[in-house]
């Protein structure tokens, strides 16, 4: 099967180009705010979206992320509003690949066949999520395939060479590389370091590499987009979201542009 | 439910490390070659004697073990029934039965070669028991704590630092145990190549659950062999108390096989089962689930976002239970059933008044079980409760519910 994920990779590859992937929080600040956000996100240079699925206990997470996770669970964010927010974009976007990113117990808890069934109708095209290794493959990844849902693998300095094939055997769609030992958003990566290691994964797959965690301004991605398929920005976005607000933490007028702006920044070096 | 029991309860985990569908390993992959690492050093070191002989000398004359099995005469002739004894871990050097898996584990780390300890506390006694044999060893040690908790237990704070540890608050979400063992997992995946993370219960992905309740199954196997010198034969029922389950699992386990033994975990109410959100039942009051590396019953809202726990004891707000323990809830080999703050609270004050011994809020819900169950039991029912941490650093927050200003 080809999926929305393949083919963006396969006409990102026609243009010659890195794909930039953003990440936002499902619900941050608030439903209505995050529509506005990813819907406007493919025209400021967005070729895949991450959706964050707000999480009380995001242990891999930095302090932007969690703090966007607590806002969208205060404004009334569930996984059945995450799924209906992935509807709504679909009504004026069909091409944009959408990856739920998030941790296992909401999924486990709303049931797995449940979940993928309304998340690939919902127009999910891939899911990751970080607490589920390869060893616990049967839980959710194995199903999710089953069901033409991309499942897309987190590598990670610690994956040497002999536990890469052990990754990768399931993985589908694109595997995200996180460029550093931490959590998101704190650290920035060793540019040197990636190269080397996007390299040395390549060996283990013919998938597209996208790199993230600690990516954050345009001149990084321009680097990191010579070796890797794929540029991941997060918690930059989502600082930008924070840095919007209000006093009381409601959205204002400056909430979606900002994000927008910054996404066209970025855009422009990974395109350059 | 209809259950077939196992021909032997003490035979988990699996490869996988699941207790029938609970435990596993769910953890990032950043994380996953560490714990595959940790998995076999322990592995090598359980089967290595020199290993074994070193943790049981340092339990002898650091820790001091064996902690009596003390029979509580007046608190049995007060009750009119069973025949109480208490295991006195809370007689252990810092003050509770943390500092057995504490030893286990700083060896362990040791023999890997780590020189960074990293540790989560909720009431700080796991914290400070880690803090002490950091510094008996020379290592670093950062010990992770919800602010709201700092706040709650400023003693133990206090004794951290002066064991040399650095205590930082976790500022995140509810900011108490859950929050603090978020914050310890993050700094292990920011420091994956020194770093040994010293968890304090039998919860947490594999291996972590086995080793924690093979360092604490000292008391159970003490408890053994004192109740049949002293009475003769095995007793006739064990009480614990239970926030994420250690020692209770370590009181329980040699005991799993021994079918005439009836075993029963007490969790905290709080201010009752009824409240939903204010208590820390997660076996009465939760649902399977899955957190901090681990599938187990767990407090939590239908949309799968954790609900805090609410105690009166810090060392039982936690909204998970160890997944052994999960287990034995639904092979129903071990009976759970709650104490409320109220019942901890009454008990604590009763046990200083008859027995001389201030115990901890923690087993203060154990004792309340026993309260309330040893009327009814023949005069020759042994009943063994696991006394396991001392009260000093809960005189506080007792004082405080009293109306009583220090």
């Amino acid at each position: 099967m080809t999926t929305r994920i393949d083919r963006r990779f396969e006409a990102l590859k026609t243009e010659g180009r890195a794909a930039l992937v953003t990440f936002v929080t499902a619900g941050d600040p608030d439903y209505d705010t995050a529509l506005k956000i990813i819907t406007g996100l493919p025209k400021a240079g967005a070729d895949i979206i991450e959706l964050g699925m707000p999480f009380t206990d995001p242990m891999a997470d930095g302090p932007a992320i969690q703090a966007a996770g607590l806002r969208a669970l205060a404004n009334g964010q569930t996984m059945k509003k995450t799924l209906k927010l992935v509807k709504d974009f679909r009504k004026t976007d069909k091409d944009t690949p959408i990856v739920l990113m998030g941790y296992y117990n909401p999924i486990y808890v709303y049931g797995v066949p449940k979940f993928l069934h309304d998340a690939k109708a919902a127009g999910v095209d891939g899911l990751i999520v970080v607490d589920l290794p390869p060893e616990e493959d049967h839980e959710l990844c194995l199903p999710a395939l089953a069901a033409d849902v991309n499942f897309i693998r987190l590598a990670t300095p610690t994956t040497d060479d002999a536990r890469a094939p052990k990754v990768f055997r399931n993985t589908s769609g694109f595997v995200y590389y996180v460029s550093v030992l931490g959590i998101t958003g704190t650290k920035a990566p060793d540019l040197k370091s990636v190269a080397a290691n996007v390299k040395r994964l390549k060996k283990h797959t013919g998938l597209p590499i996208c790199v993230g965690f600690g990516v954050k301004t345009a001149e990084q991605a321009r680097a990191i987009a010579k070796d890797a398929d794929g540029v991941v920005v997060g918690s930059a976005l989502v600082s930008a979201i924070e840095k919007s607000l209000t006093k009381t933490g409601k959205p204002t007028s400056k909430t979606a542009k900002a994000v927008h702006a910054l996404v066209s920044d970025i855009a422009r070096g990974v395109r350059s | 439910m209809n259950v077939t029991p196992p021909n032997s309860f003490r035979t988990g985990p699996d490869e996988n490390g699941l207790f029938g569908i609970y435990g596993g390993r769910f953890v990032a992959e950043t994380l996953m070659p560490l714990i595959l690492e940790l998995e076999q050093a322990y592995k090598d070191a359980k089967a290595d004697p020199s290993f074994q002989a070193e943790l049981d000398s340092f339990l002898e004359h650091y820790v001091g073990r064996p902690s009596p099995l003390y029979f509580a005469e007046r608190l049995t002739e007060h009750l009119g029934g069973a025949k109480v004894y208490f295991k006195r871990d809370e007689l252990n050097h810092t003050g509770a039965h943390k500092i057995n898996n504490v030893m286990g584990q700083i060896l362990l780390a040791r023999r890997m070669g780590k020189k960074r300890i990293i540790a989560e506390t909720g009431a700080g006694q796991h914290g400070v028991a880690t803090a002490t044999a950091c510094a008996r060893f020379g290592l670093k040690c950062i010990v992770y704590m919800g602010e709201v908790d700092i706040e709650r237990q400023k003693p133990n704070v206090f004794r951290m630092k002066l064991l040399g540890a650095e205590v930082v608050p976790a500022k995140s979400g509810s900011r108490t145990l859950k929050d603090a063992l978020n914050e310890a997992l993050r700094d292990w995946v920011a420091n994956v190549e020194d770093t040994f993370y010293c968890i304090g219960t039998v919860a947490g992905p594999a291996p972590y659950p086995e080793m924690v309740r093979d360092f604490q199954s000292v008391i159970g196997r003490e408890t053994k062999e004192q109740m049949l010198k002293r009475e003769g034969r095995l007793p006739d029922s064990l009480v614990a108390a239970i926030g994420g389950g250690s020692n209770a699992m370590g009181l329980f386990h040699p005991f799993l096989d021994d079918k005439d033994v009836e075993i029963i975990g007490v969790e905290a109410a709080g201010l009752g089962l009824k409240t939903k959100t204010k208590h820390a039942a997660s076996i009465t009051g939760g649902r399977p689930g899955v957190l901090h590396g681990n599938r187990t019953y767990l407090l939590m809202d239908d949309d799968g976002q954790i609900i805090e726990g609410h105690s009166i004891s810090a060392g039982l707000d936690y909204p998970g239970i160890g997944p052994e323990h999960a287990w034995l809830h639904d092979m129903k080999r071990v009976q759970y059933v709650s104490a409320t703050d109220k019942e901890a609270l009454a008990a604590f004050q009763l046990c200083c008044k008859l027995e001389g011994i201030i115990p901890a809020l923690e087993p203060s819900h154990a004792l309340a079980h026993v309260i309330k169950t040893a009327p009814q039991k023949p005069k020759d029912h042994l009943m063994v409760m696991n006394m396991c941490g001392r009260g000093d650093k809960d005189i506080f927050t007792v004082a405080d519910i009293l109306g009583v200003k220090l």
